[in-house]
């Protein structure tokens, strides 16, 4: 019989096998590893007979606690939908005021529009209402259509120059200099009428100015320039600008206008989120 | 004329390739066309170019041809450079998206071949060089076929080029780590049965009476990868002078196809392929008898047989059938034990040869690399687990995973492997430098460690943010605030990357040094045991 080979440090035989140098002990599978692999081989069986698993002709064996990804699907839907049932009842029947009246149900009014907010406003708005250029800012007391929680609840539901929403808010400032209603010349000058009612650096207030004012802008933004919200004309005497705060971006507004575009969200998210955003917003600060 | 017969196929293959874009149907197809032509037409100048008259040298029949695998070797550490450092690029892409630069190297582009380059470009030849030199050496036999294993060694860097090009045109089917349209598919295709006929005549033709176990490894992964390369890249093209397919499969069908292979490319390249690279590499490095005979076959069968079946864990709460997806965890769960098995096996191999942890870099290369194999074959049933996967699934945990395996096992295993090759098959005393395989030990190290570490932080953050609702029932974070709160790991993930990248060039300079001659005088880095002081 052939001398069994055995590695001299361990004292294990080898298989008496070589291949360039590599030898391989004769050990036996370790225990836990055996044991492990085979509780693993056991739990899956278990799990094979309590959870959907094996395949059959017309589909799989449901599995013995008739669990279903779907089923766990639409059971927390519902256990979430009929948490929030009574609340969202109550918002779809109660006017918007109303409901910012009740601390409770504003509470949870707010937390709905806050969700909201973040996916349907934050894009233009900014994800703490904060605004930007071209888009107002929702923390402060400056409002273009109203600050009012129903006038924040219509700009919300039909928007601002919305196609196809006949109660959006709609106006239009005219190009003033493109059309060729004023003359570069009166551009200037009503437009340092304009930067100077707010102070801003450059502002000249000339008679010439004023009259132009009078005769061309007063009707939308007002006698005192402080804004007519029925017309969405902002405010013009204040330091906030929903454009360039500067003669040169006055110029620009007046000369060629940028116009703000909202979209009419009720009819894309129904009435309850509607009101939910409404609460929010007007509850960040500036609501009046 | 040594390589005529190659000089007029590569020539032959040339014209086609210009007559092929002059027909093409679609500007990509004309594009990449020309891209073949020029690589067939600079292999085909080469070749004329290094043309010997001299009468041939006849080959002896029983030394091992190892011209292929020094190409290889040096390729693979070509690859893994270029793959790494396209890696930090998406990755500093994710931080910061302005350095999307369109349309070539924006990130939908530049994510592919980032995956093919480390996957296929680096890992494949680092499987491909250390196959062709283990099966040799284990066998005692030349490879099979005469010029056979320099055609797949180039073939297959064809493959590589012509996929990586694809991606920065644009040329994709969309299928992860099946990006290449079909004429490329069929490429590798060729090549690959190719690689089969190589490796298995080789393995025929042997002079031992057994297979090693790194045989049977290489084996699984070659047999494998080619069935499931073939059936999840069945597709019809549009034209047969034009870029786009449709796949022969539709809907959950084809999500399931494309998950089978996604999973098995891990199952079957990163992880079988480089097992074979452990058995050999690491008990050679070692000096150590492979620990246990029966453990290899026990948890090699068991590993192939359960792997395959894993791939609907990556498609849960889908379209994908109910028990489709059960099968998928358990199958998972199964397969922790068999993976470890090639970890138990290397690291107590390691048994009576510990002490050289402390002296030899490269063996602590290998051991981390079987560690870092054990952590994400424990991570990945874990992760398997349904309940897991809600939290788990589509967040940045998953990169993690993905990167604790392929920085830490495949990268630190194949490092090991070009460290062992680089002096034997140029025939050096030793490296160039052991002070620098053990910097970029730990430039690796350090680099893995940070990436796993902050992709795992990431991730849960990620999961946990998606799913927080407030005490009222309404969700806490919108998409974009999550996307907001990743910038910190964005930003630290692409350091890591960096630490790795940086590892991979100090390895570069080192093969590349050893290569041409040089041995740097060095201090060892262990200092030498005190001397025993007799007295007088």
């Amino acid at each position: 019989m052939k001398q069994p080979d055995v590695d001299h440090l361990s004292g294990i035989e080898t298989t008496g096998h070589e291949w360039d140098g590599i030898k391989e002990l004769n050990n036996p599978l370790p225990r836990w590893w055996l044991w492990t692999f085979y509780a693993c081989i056991a739990f899956a069986l278990v799990y094979s007979v309590l959870f959907p698993a094996w395949p059959l002709i017309g589909g799989g064996t449901p599995g013995l606690l008739g669990y279903s990804t779907r089923g766990e699907f639409h059971r927390e839907v519902a256990a979430a939908q009929s948490e929030q049932a009574a609340n969202l009842a109550k918002i779809a029947a109660m006017p918007v005021a109303v409901i910012a009246a009740d601390p409770a149900l504003a509470a949870f009014a707010s937390a709905g529009g806050a969700s909201a907010f973040k996916v349907y406003c934050s894009q233009c708005h900014g994800s703490g209402a904060e605004g930007g250029v071209g888009y107002p800012n929702l923390n402060d007391d400056e409002w273009i259509w109203g600050g009012s929680i129903d006038q924040i609840y219509q700009t919300i539901a039909h928007g601002a120059r919305s196609l196809g929403d006949d109660q959006t808010h709609d106006s239009i400032m005219p190009n003033f200099g493109s059309d060729g209603i004023l003359t570069r010349d009166q551009i200037r000058s009503v437009a340092l009428y304009v930067a100077s009612l707010s102070g801003l650096a450059g502002g000249e207030k000339t008679p010439e100015g004023e009259q132009l004012y009078a005769q061309n802008c007063a009707a939308c933004h007002g006698p005192d320039a402080k804004g007519l919200q029925a017309m969405g004309g902002p405010n013009l005497t204040n330091a906030i600008w929903l454009y360039r705060g500067s003669v040169d971006g006055i110029v620009a507004q007046i000369n060629h206008p940028r116009l703000g575009m909202m979209p009419a969200w009720g009819a894309k998210l129904g009435d309850v989120t509607v009101k939910e955003l409404a609460v929010y917003v007007h509850g960040l600060g500036g609501g009046q | 004329m040594k390589n005529s017969g190659w000089i007029l196929v590569l020539a032959v293959a040339t014209f086609g390739a210009l007559v092929a874009a002059g027909l093409a149907q679609d500007d990509l197809f004309r594009a990449h066309m020309f891209v073949l032509t020029l690589t067939l037409g600079g292999g085909t100048l080469y070749l004329l170019r290094t043309a010997s008259f001299e009468p041939a040298v006849p080959v002896d029949p029983d030394a091992y041809l190892d011209g292929p695998i020094r190409v290889g070797t040096v390729l693979t550490v070509f690859w893994g450079v270029v793959g790494f450092l396209v890696g930090v690029i998406v990755a500093l892409q994710m931080a910061y998206p302005d350095l999307n630069i369109q349309p070539w190297f924006n990130f939908g582009r530049m994510r592919p071949l980032h995956t093919s380059a480390v996957v296929f470009a680096f890992g494949g030849s680092a499987l491909l060089t250390t196959s062709l030199y283990v099966v040799q050496r284990t066998t005692r036999a030349r490879l099979f076929g005469g010029d056979l294993a320099w055609f797949v060694m180039w073939g297959y860097q064809l493959f590589i080029v012509m996929a990586a090009t694809g991606y920065l045109l644009g040329i994709s089917q969309g299928r992860e780590y099946a990006e290449p349209e079909w004429y490329v598919d069929i490429w590798l295709t060729i090549v690959w049965v190719a690689y089969l006929v190589l490796f298995l005549g080789t393995l025929v033709k042997r002079k031992e009476p057994h297979i090693y176990v790194a045989n049977w490894f290489y084996l699984a992964f070659i047999v494998t990868v080619a069935m499931l390369h073939v059936v999840n890249n069945l597709a019809v093209p549009v034209s047969f002078l034009g870029v786009k397919s449709y796949s022969a499969f539709s809907g959950v069908q084809d999500a399931l196809t494309q998950w089978w292979y996604g999973h098995n490319a891990v199952g079957f390249f990163l992880t079988a392929g480089f097992l074979g690279m452990m058995y050999y590499f690491l008990p050679k490095q070692a000096g150590r008898p492979v620990y246990s005979y029966r453990l290899s076959i026990i948890h090699f069968w068991a590993l192939i047989f359960l792997y395959i079946w894993a791939g609907p864990h990556h498609l849960y709460y889908t379209a994908l059938p109910d028990w489709a997806q059960t099968l998928g965890m358990v199958f998972s769960i199964m397969l922790w034990m068999p993976s470890w098995g090639g970890m138990i096996n290397g690291l107590l191999t390691l048994r009576g040869a510990w002490d050289k942890i402390r002296t030899d870099p490269i063996i602590r290369m290998m051991v981390v690399a079987v560690a870092f194999y054990g952590m994400s074959t424990f991570e990945g049933p874990v992760m398997s687990i349904r309940a897991v996967n809600a939290l788990s699934h589509y967040t940045n945990w998953t990169i993690g995973h993905v990167h604790s395996g392929a920085l830490g096992w495949v990268g630190m295993i194949s490092f090991g492997a070009v460290y062992f090759l680089t002096p034997r098959l140029w025939y050096r005393e030793r490296l160039y430098s052991l002070r620098m395989v053990n910097w970029h030990f730990w430039l690796a190290t350090l680099g893995i460690v940070i990436y796993a570490a902050v992709m795992w932080v990431a991730g849960i953050t990620q999961g946990l943010m998606w799913r927080e609702y407030n005490d009222q029932g309404f969700l806490v974070y919108s998409f974009a605030e999550v996307v907001a709160a990743m910038h910190p790991y964005y930003v630290l993930r692409a350091v890591g990357g960096m630490l790795y990248l940086a590892g991979g060039i100090v390895m570069a300079v080192n093969v590349a040094l050893t290569i041409k001659g040089h041995v740097r005088v060095e201090r060892p880095l262990v200092p030498a045991a005190p001397q025993m002081k007799l007295a007088a």
